[in-house]
């Protein structure tokens, strides 16, 4: 055994050193194992912007497309579905959220929303529930005709997918800007 | 608690090889001389039980994977070649699926057992907690296994599963996306529970390793609780253990082969007959029966971030069982109080289970949050109370003065 000398020897600083070196190797070594898990750029591809023609959609419907496998709600909303949703006091909602701030301005009658409930990512159906918008059937959360929670255990409003406005009667879902040409 | 006679090799092979690996004296001294107590009743066969269904598990599991696909365009149809087009292919699978229950049945058994008897008290702690980790260990194992076959539950099951984790706080999103590999469970989600099912039985496997080494550094608890005194308190493992658990496993397989040959589809739901769809979901989702208690604390609570806190919490707490109770005595036959709550926590378990399989409306959430608040009650106030207040009974000075003149107590063994 070795005299313990209260000074750090040049045999402790190695010590460290080294350590410290096979530390940063170790977490080096840990990237790339994590890293290989998330989204490979294949999936990140296929997740591109898509297009939508909003035309065949007619007042009251309510249509599904998908982007990143996520479904897309496109709601063509109707007027007392739009009324019902300004007239609630944005104050006493869970998520508080005004109706203007979830669609684009001048386009009131269309409510883009990702179509997966908050709670555990079930999909909501539309047309049911209290408040003229969504129901969750797998734990009973309700969404109102903006798409924002009202009741259940679904922490906040359904989100609203990045999109632009290409003309008055097509979408691009996946970007906030229409591409320059 | 030595005594019972070690293993001799008699023929020179066998002395040379057990002087360069002593496996066989190991086997012997675990498997067959080992001393357990004379007094073990029949919930202490549910061990083997459990071990027994997790070799059934693979060999049936290894079976499986020889015609199953991992894709999310031929995952569905290669569970159906195996239903319809592999010879006996429909009998493995039943008894995977079916097995894969039943080991479920005997892991709540050998635990309710554990808290009966104190098993979980010093000096069985970390015997308790390996035990623990293995019921996690299983949870997982079997929710991977169960999105495999890729029908509707297996697909909803999964999505409601990881978003579990977007609960957390801030990186919540992220670690989803993580574990799917995509935006949404795909491809590479199936892909890699594919993986992760085929693992994580072999670390069940080593974690069963531990559990058996610790319980034969800290011996069996028995029905009394009370230590092991002498070796007239004990029995050698073969024959009478042996044969003991041979007897109930056969019993049990009995109910096994009763799922698979007569109602093999009885505990699945008839919807993971559909393929996978992620565009809708079905109207009504369960988890398999033996996560209902979990998932019916999970939906009491209307807050996500709180419910899935309780959820995790419900199990992790079992880990701390052996602090919580702060009885000396370990056996619930010496403690008339508490072998009522016991009971009245078993009814509560089962009870969260039967809610689990109901719609979350109405009168079910609150019976659900009653229990599920009793649930934690139970483990947060009743136990470590009782401990301090309870008036036990005078214990038996040895396993075998118990056998010989029982104590009234001892009736109920
Ligand atoms: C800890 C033990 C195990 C448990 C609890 C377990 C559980 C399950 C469950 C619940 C299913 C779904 C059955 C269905 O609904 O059809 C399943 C499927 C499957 N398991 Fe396991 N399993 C275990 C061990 C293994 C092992 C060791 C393998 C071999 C690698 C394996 C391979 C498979 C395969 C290929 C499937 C898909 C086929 C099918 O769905 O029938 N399992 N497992
Ligand atoms: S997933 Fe919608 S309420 Fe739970």
């Amino acid at each position: 055994m070795t005299t313990v000398s209260a000074e750090p020897t040049r045999r402790d600083f190695l010590f460290i050193a080294t350590g410290a070196v096979g530390a940063v190797g170790a977490a080096a070594t840990l990237l790339p194992l994590v890293s290989q898990m998330n989204p490979d750029a294949s999936t990140i591809a296929a997740g591109a912007p898509v297009e939508v023609d909003l035309s065949p959609i007619a007042v009251g419907q309510v249509v599904k497309v998908f982007w990143r496998g996520k479904p897309i709600f496109i709601s063509h909303r109707t007027k007392k579905e739009i009324d019902e949703a300004r007239a609630v006091d944005v104050k006493k909602l869970p998520d508080p959220q005004a109706d203007q701030d979830r669609v684009k301005k001048d386009h009131d009658e269309w409510l883009i929303l990702i179509g997966i409930c908050t709670h555990l990512g079930c999909i909501p159906l539309a047309h049911q529930g209290n408040y003229d918008g969504w129901f969750c059937p797998c734990h009973g959360s309700q969404y109102d005709s903006s798409g924002r929670i009202r009741q259940g255990p679904a922490p906040a409003n359904l989100p609203l997918p990045p999109y632009t406005f290409l003309s008055d009667s097509k979408i691009l879902i996946g970007e906030t800007q229409p591409p320059k040409a | 608690m030595s005594g019972h006679a070690t293993y001799q090799p008699t023929s020179p092979f066998m002395k040379w090889f057990e002087r360069r690996l002593p496996i066989v004296g190991l086997l012997y001294s675990s498997f067959v001389a080992y001393p357990t107590p004379r007094n073990l009743n029949y919930w202490w066969t549910f061990g083997g039980i459990l071990t027994f269904f997790l070799i059934a598990q693979f060999i049936t599991g290894i079976v499986l994977a020889m015609h199953y696909t991992p894709h999310v365009d031929f995952a569905f149809n290669s569970v159906e070649h195996i239903m319809r087009d592999v010879n006996y292919g429909w009998l493995l699978r039943y008894m995977h699926a079916n097995g894969a229950a039943m080991f479920f049945l005997a892991a709540y058994i050998h635990m309710f057992r554990g808290m009966y008897y104190g098993s979980y008290k010093d000096p069985r702690e970390v015997l308790w907690i390996l035990g623990v980790i293995l019921l996690l260990l299983m949870i997982m194992t079997g929710f991977m296994g169960y999105v495999l076959p890729w029908g509707q539950m297996s697909f909803w099951a999964a999505t409601v599963i990881t978003n579990l984790f977007s609960a957390i706080p801030g990186i919540g999103e992220a670690v989803v996306t993580w574990l799917w590999g995509g935006y949404s469970v795909g491809n590479p989600t199936l892909n890699r529970f594919y993986a992760l099912h085929y693992l994580l039985p072999f670390v069940i496997a080593g974690v069963v390793g531990l559990h058996i080494w610790a319980l034969h550094v800290v011996g069996q608890n028995n029905p009394t609780g009370i230590d092991v005194k002498s070796e007239q308190d004990t029995v050698a493992f073969t024959p009478y253990a042996t044969i003991k658990d041979s007897f109930l496993m056969v019993v049990f397989c009995i109910l096994f082969a009763w799922f698979v040959f007569y109602v093999p589809n009885f505990l699945g739901h008839a919807d993971n007959y559909i393929p996978a769809n992620p565009a809708v979901t079905p109207t009504h989702i369960v988890p398999e029966w033996y996560y209902l208690p979990f998932y019916a604390i999970l939906r009491a609570i209307p807050n996500k971030l709180m419910g899935v806190g309780a959820l995790g919490a419900s199990i992790v707490i079992l880990a701390f069982l052996p602090w919580l109770d702060t009885s000396k005595v370990r056996s619930a036959n010496y403690r008339p109080l508490y072998r009522q709550f016991f009971w009245i926590f078993v009814i509560v378990c089962v009870g969260l289970g039967w809610l689990g399989s109901k719609p979350a409306e109405g009168g079910y959430v609150i019976v659900s949050r009653i229990f599920t608040a009793y649930y934690f009650l139970h483990f947060l106030v009743i136990l470590p109370l009782l401990g301090l207040f309870e008036k036990t009974k005078p214990l038996p000075n040895s396993i075998s003065e118990s056998i010989l003149s029982p104590a009234p107590a001892a009736s109920v063994t």
